[in-house]
C-alpha cells in the first residue's frame, strides 16, 4: 500500500465520521459501540414502516405509541453511560 | 407529534407540541399554553394518551373570540378531539381548549379536504371516507381547557369522558385495505374454477377473515324467471337520440318474448316484433326503427308502426347475423352472405351477394366510424378454422382483405373499437385501433388488431377463458366500449387506465347477455342463464379480487383449513385486552355511571345516544371504538370454527385464565381411535417485557365433534415454554418449544414425551415434514434440516443455514427446498445442494457419525440460498399454488401490509434472457422518482440473485412511446411483442 493510499483511505474515514456518528472509530469504547448499535436499529425499525407495524401487531399497541416507544429509547437505550475512569 | 400553527392573517402562527397526555401551544416569546388531552373512562391509570394523527382546517364558524382556525387530533385509541386557541389579541393565544369530537378507527394520518370531507388513512385495516356533518359546536361534548388545568398533588387533574356514536361524521365510502395479513391458505375449498385466498388480516377488533376469489364483483340487480328456456337476450332503444333502453327481447327456442322497460319490466304485445318465432338479432337500424332477424327473414320496424318484412327465398334460412346501425349481413344456411344497407329514407337495401365456401360458423360488423356512411370491415369465421375479413366497401365489395387461421373453429366474433385518449379522464394515451377477438371452440379467446385502413390483422393474442366456447357481447362500460365474454364464467374486456384487462367476473355460468341501460342502472348487463334473466352491474373496476369479509373478534394468528369438512379453524389472540365478558361487565358498569352523571346535568339527548349504543351489539361499535385497553400483561384468545360458505362460527372457544393460543394443526396419531385431532399451542401470562418470560406453555389436544362442526377438549399438556409450531410427524406430533424440538404421542391423559432435540439456537417458529425429514425454522437462525431416526429414536440435525435469517414464514417447496421469509422483507430459498442430499440419504448412519463429531456448534452440512430477493415487505405466509387453470404454480405470498404477491418460476431460458435484458434496460431507462437504485433497493440485504422485477418489468407500457421503441429496437423485437410477453407472463399466474 502507498503512503497516499493511506492518507486517503483516512481522510475517508475522517469524512464519513463527520457524517455518520455511527462509523465508529479506532477509540471508541464498548459503551459507545452498543449504543450506536442500539441506535440504528431503532432507527430502521421506525424507518421500514412495514417492521413497526410488525412490531405494534405483535405489542398490541397502535403504531403511533410504538414509533414514540423507540424514539424514546433511542434517548439511553443500554442505560446511563458508565463513569469515566479517571488518568 | 409537532403541528404548525398558522401566522400571518390566519392565525396566531406557532405551534402545537402535542405530548403524552397533554397538548402545548408553544411560540417565540410566548408563554406556554397548556391542555390535558380528555382520557377515556375505562383506561387503566398507567397508560397515557398519545396523539398520532392531525389535521388543521381553516373556517369561519367558530366563536368570534376564537382564531378561525381549528385542529383535529386524534388519540392513539382512535377519539377525535377539536381543538380551538382563543384570541388573546396581538397574535396571543390566551386559552387553548381540547373538545371530545367524535371516534373513528385509528388513523395513520388524517387529512380534512375543502369540500367537507374527511379522509382517515387506518393503521390497519380499510380506509374511509367521513362526511362533516357538523363540527362539534354541541356544548354537551367534554372539554379540557387551558383555563381550567388544575394542578394536584399527583400531577395535572385528568379529564374523563365516554366515546359515544359518530355525532360530527358520516362514514360514505371505505377503501378496502387487507393490512395486516397474518396468515393466508389457497384452497379450492368451494370447488369452483379458481382457489380461493383465505386471509387473516387486521388487528384487534377490526380483525377479519377475508375470502378473496380472482375477478370483479358484480353486484345483481333482479333476477327474474322466465316461462321456459331463453336461449337469447337483448337489449335496444327506439331511437338513437334515446338515453335509455326500451325493450328487451328474449329469444327462446319458438318464440320470442318482448318486454318494455319502464319503472317496472312488462311483457308488451303490440310492439311489431314477430313473435311466434325465435329471433337470431335484435337491434337499432338507421335513426329510429328496429330490425328482428329471424330464421325467415328480416323484420325491419318503423317508427310509425310499420313494418317491412324481407323473406328469405326456398327453404334457406338464416344462420347467422352481423349488424351495426347502418349495415346489416346475414348468412344463410350453406354460406351465402347477403348484405344490406340502411339508405338515406331509412329503407333496408340489399346491396350485394356472395357464396362462402363452406357454412359461416360467425359474423360480425365493425362498429360505424365517426362521420362515415358505412364500416369496412365484415369478420366472416368458417368451420375451417379461419377468420376471413371481407370489404363492404361499394368498390370492393365482398372482397377478401386478409385471413388470419386458428387453432380451432371460431364460435363467435366481436369487434371492439377502442377510441383515441389523449391523457383523458384515467390519464391513458393511446391511439385509436380497432380489435378483433374470437371466441374460439377450444374456450380460447384470441384478439387481434385490425389495421383500420388496410383491414389486416397483426399482434395475435390468445388466452384460454374456460371449457366453454366463449361467446362475445359489446357492453358499455364507464361510458366505453367494453366486451363480455361468457365461457364457463363470464370474462370481461376492458380498458383501464389506458390497459386492456381481461377479468373474470364472480359470478354463474350465462348463456347470453347483452347491455342494458335504464333509470335505475345505468350500466348493467342484462343475461340469462338457466330459467332466469339476471340484470346486474359491474363496479370498482380495476379489482383483481373480490373479497368476502368475515369479521373475527381478536387479531388472528394462524389458520388450518379442513378441505374434507370445508371448515376453517382460526386462532385468535390478543395482548393487553379483556376478554367479552370482563368487556361486557365493564360496559355495563360505565353505561350506568355515564347514566347517573348525566341525569345530574340533565342532557336527556345524550343518554339516548348511550341507549343506542347498548342496542347496537359489540361487534360494531368495537370495531369503530376499540377494545378498551387492559394491562399489558393480560391476554384474551380464542378458537373459532368457521364454516367459509356461510361464515357462521360453528365452534368458539375462549381460553380463560390469561392463556393465549400461538400454533395450531391438525394431527392424525397412530392409532385411529379419535380420527383427526387439533392440536392449539398455548401460552399463560406471557410478557415481553423486560424479559419474555411466561409462567407456563400448554398443548391442547382437541377432538372435532359434530362432523367438524364443534371441538371437544381432550387434555392439556404443560410445557416449559411457548409452542410456537406444531407439526404432524408419522402419526405423532412435533412441537417446538423454544429452543427444544420434541415428539410427542398421544396418551390417555397427556401427550407423551418420545424424543427431543434441544441443540436449536434461539426459538422454533415452524416445522415442516417430509418423509423422514423434518424442516425447521428458527426464529433467529433460518432453517434446520433434521432427520428422525426410528430404531434409533433420536433427531438430529445434519444441515443449516450459514446466514441468520430471522423467519417470519416458511413453505416447503420441494424435498431438498425451503422457501422462505425474513423479518427485514427477503425472501428466499434454501436448498440442499443435491450431492450432499445424496450422501445424507445413502449413508447407513445418515451422517449421524458425523453430526456427532460436530464442530463449533454448526451442523455438518450447509444449505445453499439460491433464490434471494428483498420485496421490501415483511411476508407473513408463503403458499405454493396455481391461482389460474392450467397456468402453473407460483409461491403466493402475503405481507404485513396487506400485499398479495406471487412468484413465478420461469420454464425457458429464453424468457428469462428476455425478462432479464427487458429488467435490465427498465432500471437504466425508467429511474424511480425518488432516485434509488433499483438493483440496490432489490438487494437491501443480500444481493439479488435470480429473481426478476414483474413489478418493474410491468411498467414498460408508461414509458414514453419513443423510450419503448428504443428499448424494444435493443431486444430484437417490437414494442407489441414486449408488451404481448408481458401481458402473457401474467396470464400464468392470474
Amino acid at each position: 500500500m502507498q503512503a497516499s493510499d493511506r492518507f486517503n483511505i483516512n481522510s475517508q474515514l475522517e469524512h464519513l465520521q463527520a457524517k455518520y456518528v455511527g462509523t465508529g472509530h479506532a477509540d471508541i469504547n464498548r459503551f459507545e459501540w452498543a449504543v450506536n448499535i442500539q441506535r440504528d436499529s431503532y432507527a430502521s425499525y421506525i424507518g421500514h414502516y412495514p417492521l413497526l407495524s410488525y412490531f405494534s401487531i405483535a405489542q398490541n399497541e397502535s403504531i403511533g405509541r410504538q414509533r414514540y416507544t423507540f424514539m424514546q429509547k433511542m434517548l439511553l437505550p443500554c442505560g446511563l453511560p458508565p463513569e469515566r475512569e479517571e488518568e | 407529534m409537532l403541528v404548525t400553527v398558522p401566522g400571518g392573517a390566519d392565525g396566531p402562527s406557532g405551534v402545537l407540541v402535542c405530548a403524552e397526555n397533554f397538548v402545548i401551544y408553544k411560540n417565540q416569546g410566548h408563554p406556554d399554553v397548556r391542555a390535558v388531552i380528555p382520557r377515556r373512562a375505562d383506561l387503566p391509570a398507567e397508560r397515557g394518551v398519545l396523539i398520532v394523527s392531525a389535521a388543521m382546517h381553516k373556517t369561519k364558524n367558530l366563536k368570534p373570540e376564537e382564531f378561525k382556525l381549528f385542529f383535529l387530533l386524534q388519540t392513539e385509541y382512535g377519539d377525535i378531539f377539536k381543538v380551538t386557541l382563543t384570541d388573546g389579541g396581538g397574535d396571543r393565544v390566551s386559552e387553548l381548549n381540547i373538545k371530545y369530537f367524535d371516534t373513528i378507527a385509528v388513523a395513520v394520518s388524517i387529512c380534512v379536504l375543502k369540500s367537507g370531507f374527511l379522509f382517515a388513512a387506518s393503521e390497519f385495516g380499510n380506509h374511509a371516507l367521513y362526511q362533516f356533518k357538523g363540527i362539534g359546536d354541541d356544548d354537551n361534548d367534554v372539554v379540557a381547557s387551558s383555563a381550567s388545568l388544575m394542578e394536584t398533588e399527583e400531577g395535572f387533574q385528568p379529564v374523563f369522558f365516554l366515546p359515544r356514536r359518530l355525532k360530527n361524521l358520516v362514514r360514505i365510502d371505505p377503501v378496502e385495505s387487507l393490512m395486516s395479513i397474518m396468515d393466508m391458505k389457497v384452497s379450492n375449498l368451494f370447488e369452483e374454477e379458481t382457489p380461493q385466498i383465505f386471509t387473516l388480516c387486521g388487528r384487534g377488533p377490526r380483525s377479519s377473515l377475508r375470502i378473496m376469489r380472482t375477478g370483479l364483483a358484480v353486484s345483481e340487480m333482479a333476477v327474474s324467471k322466465l316461462p321456459g328456456i331463453p336461449s337469447a337476450v337483448w337489449t335496444v332503444k327506439k331511437n338513437v337520440m334515446d338515453e335509455f333502453d326500451s325493450y328487451i327481447v328474449v329469444s327462446f327456442t319458438n318464440a320470442t318474448l318482448v318486454l318494455s322497460i319502464g319503472e317496472t319490466v312488462e311483457e308488451v304485445s303490440n310492439s311489431g316484433f314477430l313473435d311466434t318465432a325465435p329471433s337470431l338479432a335484435v337491434s337499432l337500424i338507421g335513426d329510429d326503427s328496429i330490425m328482428q332477424v329471424h330464421p325467415n327473414g328480416i323484420r325491419h320496424i318503423r317508427e310509425d308502426g310499420r313494418t317491412n318484412e324481407w323473406q328469405t327465398s326456398g327453404k334457406r334460412t338464416i344462420a347467422k347475423v352481423g349488424s351495426n346501425r347502418l349495415q346489416v349481413v346475414i348468412a344463410l344456411n350453406g354460406g351465402e352472405l347477403v348484405y344490406f344497407e340502411v339508405d338515406v329514407t331509412g329503407q333496408l337495401m340489399e346491396v350485394e351477394k356472395h357464396e362462402m365456401s363452406g357454412d359461416v360458423a360467425c359474423l360480425d360488423i365493425a362498429p360505424v366510424p365517426k362521420g362515415r356512411l358505412r364500416s369496412r370491415f365484415l369478420a366472416v369465421g368458417s368451420y375451417d378454422n379461419t377468420i376471413r375479413i371481407l370489404s363492404l366497401d361499394p368498390d370492393d365489395c365482398m372482397q377478401t382483405l386478409s385471413i388470419q387461421s386458428l387453432s380451432s373453429a371460431p364460435e363467435s366474433l366481436l369487434f371492439l373499437e377502442v377510441q383515441a385518449s389523449v391523457g383523458g379522464e384515467d390519464g391513458a394515451d393511446h391511439p385509436a385501433s380497432l380489435f378483433l377477438s374470437a371466441g374460439l371452440q377450444s374456450g380460447v379467446l384470441s384478439r387481434t388488431v385490425v389495421d383500420t385502413v388496410t383491414g389486416l390483422l397483426s399482434d395475435a393474442r390468445s388466452r384460454f377463458l374456460g371449457l366453454k366456447a366463449p361467446k362475445l357481447f359489446p357492453i358499455i362500460l364507464g361510458r366505453k366500449c367494453a366486451m363480455l365474454c361468457l365461457s364457463s364464467r363470464p370474462w370481461l374486456g376492458y380498458i383501464h387506465q389506458g390497459h386492456f384487462l381481461l377479468t373474470p367476473l364472480s359470478y354463474e355460468t350465462l348463456e347470453y347477455a347483452a347491455s342494458f341501460s335504464s333509470d335505475q342502472c345505468l350500466e348493467g348487463v342484462v343475461s340469462v342463464s338457466g330459467e332466469a334473466l339476471r340484470i346486474f352491474t359491474v363496479e370498482r373496476l380495476g379489482e383483481t379480487f373480490n373479497q368476502t369479509v368475515i369479521p373475527l373478534r381478536y387479531t388472528p394468528r394462524k389458520l388450518v383449513l379442513q378441505p374434507k369438512r370445508k371448515l376453517l379453524v382460526v386462532i385468535e389472540s390478543d395482548q393487553g385486552a379483556l376478554t367479552a365478558k370482563e368487556r361486557e361487565a365493564a360496559r355495563k358498569e360505565c353505561f350506568e355511571a355515564a347514566q347517573t352523571g348525566e341525569n345530574a346535568t340533565g342532557s336527556e339527548d345524550q343518554m339516548e345516544n348511550d341507549g343506542e349504543d347498548e342496542d347496537q351489539g359489540d361487534s360494531l361499535s368495537d370495531e369503530h371504538y376499540g377494545y378498551p385497553k387492559s394491562e399489558s400483561d393480560k391476554w384474551v384468545s380464542c378458537i373459532r370454527v368457521l364454516d367459509p360458505r356461510t361464515g357462521n362460527t360453528t365452534c368458539l372457544l375462549e381460553l380463560q385464565e390469561n392463556e393465549a393460543a400461538f400454533s395450531i394443526c391438525t394431527v392424525n396419531f397412530h392409532d385411529k381411535e379419535y380420527g383427526t385431532l387439533l392440536a392449539v399451542g398455548t401460552a399463560k401470562g406471557l410478557q415481553f417485557t423486560p424479559k419474555r418470560s411466561l409462567t407456563v406453555g400448554f398443548i391442547h389436544i382437541y377432538r372435532f365433534l359434530d362432523d367438524g362442526r364443534s371441538l371437544e377438549l381432550l387434555h392439556k399438556t404443560q410445557v416449559e415454554g411457548v409452542p410456537l409450531a406444531l407439526c404432524q410427524f408419522q402419526g405423532r406430533l412435533l412441537a417446538g418449544i423454544g429452543p427444544v424440538l420434541r415428539l410427542y404421542d398421544l396418551g390417555k391423559r397427556r401427550l407423551l414425551r418420545k424424543c427431543e432435540n434441544k441443540s436449536f439456537p434461539i426459538s422454533i417458529v415452524s416445522i415442516h415434514a417430509y418423509r423422514d425429514r423434518i424442516y425447521v425454522g428458527d426464529i433467529q437462525e433460518s432453517f434446520h434440516y433434521c432427520k428422525y431416526r426410528r430404531d434409533e429414536n433420536q433427531l438430529y440435525i445434519f444441515a443449516d443455514d450459514s446466514v441468520p435469517r430471522w423467519l417470519t414464514a416458511s413453505y416447503h417447496i420441494d424435498f431438498d427446498t425451503m422457501a422462505g421469509a425474513d423479518k427485514f422483507g427477503n425472501i428466499f430459498f434454501a436448498r440442499l445442494p443435491q450431492d450432499v442430499s445424496d450422501e445424507v440419504e445413502e449413508d447407513p448412519t445418515s451422517g449421524k457419525i458425523k453430526w456427532e463429531q460436530g464442530k463449533l456448534n454448526g451442523a455438518l452440512n450447509k444449505v445453499e440460498e439460491i433464490v434471494q430477493f428483498h420485496v421490501g415487505d415483511v411476508i407473513t405466509s408463503l403458499q405454493k399454488a396455481a391461482l389460474v387453470p392450467g397456468g402453473g404454480e407460483c409461491i403466493v405470498y402475503g405481507t404485513v401490509m396487506g400485499c398479495v404477491g406471487a412468484l413465478h418460476a420461469f420454464t425457458s431460458r429464453d424468457d428469462v434472457d428476455f425478462f432479464s435484458h427487458l429488467e435490465m434496460h427498465m432500471r437504466q431507462d425508467n429511474p424511480p422518482l425518488c432516485g434509488r437504485d433499483h438493483m440496490a433497493y432489490r438487494s437491501a440485504y443480500f444481493p439479488v440473485k435470480d429473481v426478476l422485477d414483474g413489478d418493474l418489468c410491468e411498467q414498460f407500457p408508461t414509458l414514453p412511446m419513443d423510450l419503448q421503441r428504443k428499448i424494444a429496437d435493443e431486444l430484437d423485437r417490437t414494442p407489441g411483442e414486449i408488451l404481448k410477453k408481458l401481458e402473457e407472463l401474467r396470464n400464468k399466474i392470474i
